[in-house]
């Protein structure tokens, strides 16, 4: 079996700073790591390969520093890395970036599993992993909390759903996202990270990946963000003084005001 | 692909689970009614299911002038799979200008889909949506919430969006309203079909759903420990709200992964957020800064929390919430 897992480099903070001039967000300087939400999809495919002998490949699209979050990928228990990168991906909206991924999920070779995150923690779309799967033409579940069951050319999981949980079968190859709940990723280890330094990672632009340039980039996006701000700050900080008893007539007294009770 | 001059009118998909329209949905179709009648366009409800013809009327009542009723035995529980295709098939025949989805777990697992396969344009768990000149215009947050970005969608119709849960109020049903409603048949329509649902489990057991609550009491680090949540379950349910906790209280396993708020958990917007014990960490923040009111106890009077709190009260929790509670409970009655 092999599983691809999509990981994505992104900030390690979500406090930034929006560079108006630029339209965009400014995250020059950040520590960049691996989208928090991808080391679920990371541990689970190594936590497979360690049970049944798997073999799991990361793939990322971003620029070259996004190498380092591979080998950290590589050093955690991942097998092979590729790295999709080209400045004609820059100004990719969501759509366009799966495309850019499922052609070079193609090119890596073949899968049996592909493991996302839910989201990325910076662009928040959520909308990578089922793109991905229509691209493919592959079956998909999201927001995996569980898998119960995994064998040849069958997958059975827990999917968390709004209130409550459902379980769902299905046919390999297929696309799962998963949540925070399905596991707790482990992190990279010295010697595996002595051991991901002397891994090769190819590097692929759009040329090598066959990509046609009207699918990629602004021109391949059919979205625009024409306008970044920060959120209305919050008026408030009003502190209630007194005992507690006082505290809370106070506080019931504004609830009442505001028309909650 | 449709052409911008030729798509009209906006959709949104009547989500419904076991013959109930999800609040989400309905609260779109109120939405959609407004960028509607400002822009001289139809609202377009779309019923995917097995028997749900009967839920036809309250959309309409909803706001709604048209609705597609769809039954087949494949769009009985949601799966991506017959649902794309069969909206895909039904975006295709009528060319709408925007399709609107609720940014649930169905919405926000669907939508994405679907846009690849029709090469629209989708902007994601929107917390605004307006109309302007042919376009939907939508804020959607980044980064946890730190950046509100502005998406449109400039050629590519429809114009896809998933709203988030309570970012609009829910529509006053109006009895008079009038509407037409429209049976498809789906003919030989190929619909794919790989995933099977085996079982559907409810583990909130009739408890609000978090996304839907109007009020949040939610539990930190604060709480100290797994049975002393029956005091935030107890203001929880004084309010017929919900209970919320902080992801510090879920690691250490005192409350269910289902109930974390937060960046790694749900992004909730009730009128009212009550946080008990928890001090207000920027991954927190990140799941409940749009609540409308936001009430912050905490022994810890330099707490960040108290920074977004509307109303802060520095103090004990296990001597408020309780005194709280019984407050709530008087005016409730």
């Amino acid at each position: 079996m092999r599983i691809v897992v999509s990981i994505k480099q992104v900030p390690e903070t979500t406090e930034v700073k929006i560079d108006q001039a630029g339209g965009r967000v400014d995250t020059e300087g950040l520590t960049r790591i691996i989208n928090p939400y991808d080391t679920y999809a990371l541990e689970e495919a190594i936590r497979i390969k360690e049970a049944s002998g798997a073999t799991v490949a990361v793939i990322s699209a971003g620029p070259e520093k996004t190498n380092e979050s591979l080998r950290e990928a590589l050093a955690t228990g991942a097998d092979e890395a590729f790295l999709l990168s080209d400045q004609a991906f820059e100004g990719s909206d969501p759509l366009a970036a799966a495309h850019i991924l499922a052609c070079g999920i193609e090119k890596c070779g073949p899968y049996d599993l592909i493991i996302c995150g839910r989201q990325a923690m910076d662009g928040a779309s959520g909308q990578v992993g089922p793109s991905l799967a229509e691209e493919l033409g592959l079956p998909m579940v999201s927001f995996v909390r569980k898998i119960e069951e995994l064998k040849d050319g069958y997958i059975r999981v827990q999917r968390m759903t709004d209130d409550g949980y459902e379980v769902l079968e299905g046919p390999l190859p297929m696309v799962i996202s998963v949540v925070k709940e399905i596991n707790e990723p482990r992190l990279a280890s010295l010697k595996g990270l002595m051991k991901a330094k002397r891994v090769e990672i190819p590097v692929w632009a759009a040329g090598d990946l066959g990509l046609d340039a009207s699918r990629i980039g602004p021109a391949g996006s059919p979205t625009k963000v024409t306008k970044l701000a920060p959120p209305p700050p919050r008026s408030g900080g009003e502190m209630i003084p007194g005992t507690a008893d006082e505290q809370v007539k106070t506080l019931v007294a504004k609830l009442k005001t505001a028309k909650i009770l | 692909m449709i052409s911008k001059a030729e798509a009209k009118h906006i959709w949104v998909l009547a989500e419904q689970k076991k013959g109930k329209v999800a609040n989400v949905a309905l609260e779109a179709i109120g939405l959609a009614r407004k960028l509607a009648s400002a822009s001289s366009q139809e609202v377009w409800a779309v019923l995917l299911g097995q028997d749900v013809g009967g839920l036809a009327e309250g959309l309409i009542q909803s706001g709604a002038d048209v609705v597609l009723v769809v039954e087949h035995p494949k769009l009985d529980t949601f799966r991506d799979d017959p649902y794309v295709d069969v909206l895909a098939h039904l975006v295709e025949n009528h060319k709408p200008a925007a399709l609107l989805i609720g940014a649930n777990s169905v919405g926000r697992s669907l939508a994405p889909r679907l846009a690849t396969k029709l090469r629209a344009g989708l902007a994601a768990d929107c917390i605004e949506l307006s109309w302007d000149a042919g376009n939907l215009v939508a804020v959607r947050p980044m980064y946890g919430g730190n950046v509100l970005a502005t998406v449109t969608c400039p050629e590519a119709r429809p114009q896809m969006a998933t709203l988030r849960p309570k970012a609009s109020p829910r529509p006053v049903l109006d009895a008079s309203r009038k509407g037409r409603v429209e049976k498809v048949d789906l003919g030989s329509l190929e619909i794919r079909d790989r995933v099977k649902l085996l079982e559907s489990v409810e583990t909130g057991g009739g408890e609000v759903k978090l996304e839907e609550a109007d009020i949040i009491v939610s539990g930190g680090r604060g709480m100290g420990g797994p049975e002393r949540f029956a005091v935030v379950k107890a203001l929880a349910d004084a309010f017929k709200g919900a209970m919320g906790a902080s992801r510090a209280a879920v690691d250490a396993g005192w409350v269910p992964y289902a109930h974390q708020v937060g960046q790694t958990g749900k992004t909730v917007s009730p009128k009212v957020y009550i946080a008990c014990g928890i001090s207000g960490a920027i991954q927190h923040l990140a799941g409940m800064r749009s609540s409308e009111i936001i009430v912050a106890i905490n022994k810890n009077p330099d707490a960040p929390i108290f920074k977004v709190a509307t109303f802060g009260i520095a103090g004990d929790l296990f001597e408020v919430v309780p005194l709280l509670t019984e407050a709530v409970k008087k005016e409730m009655s």
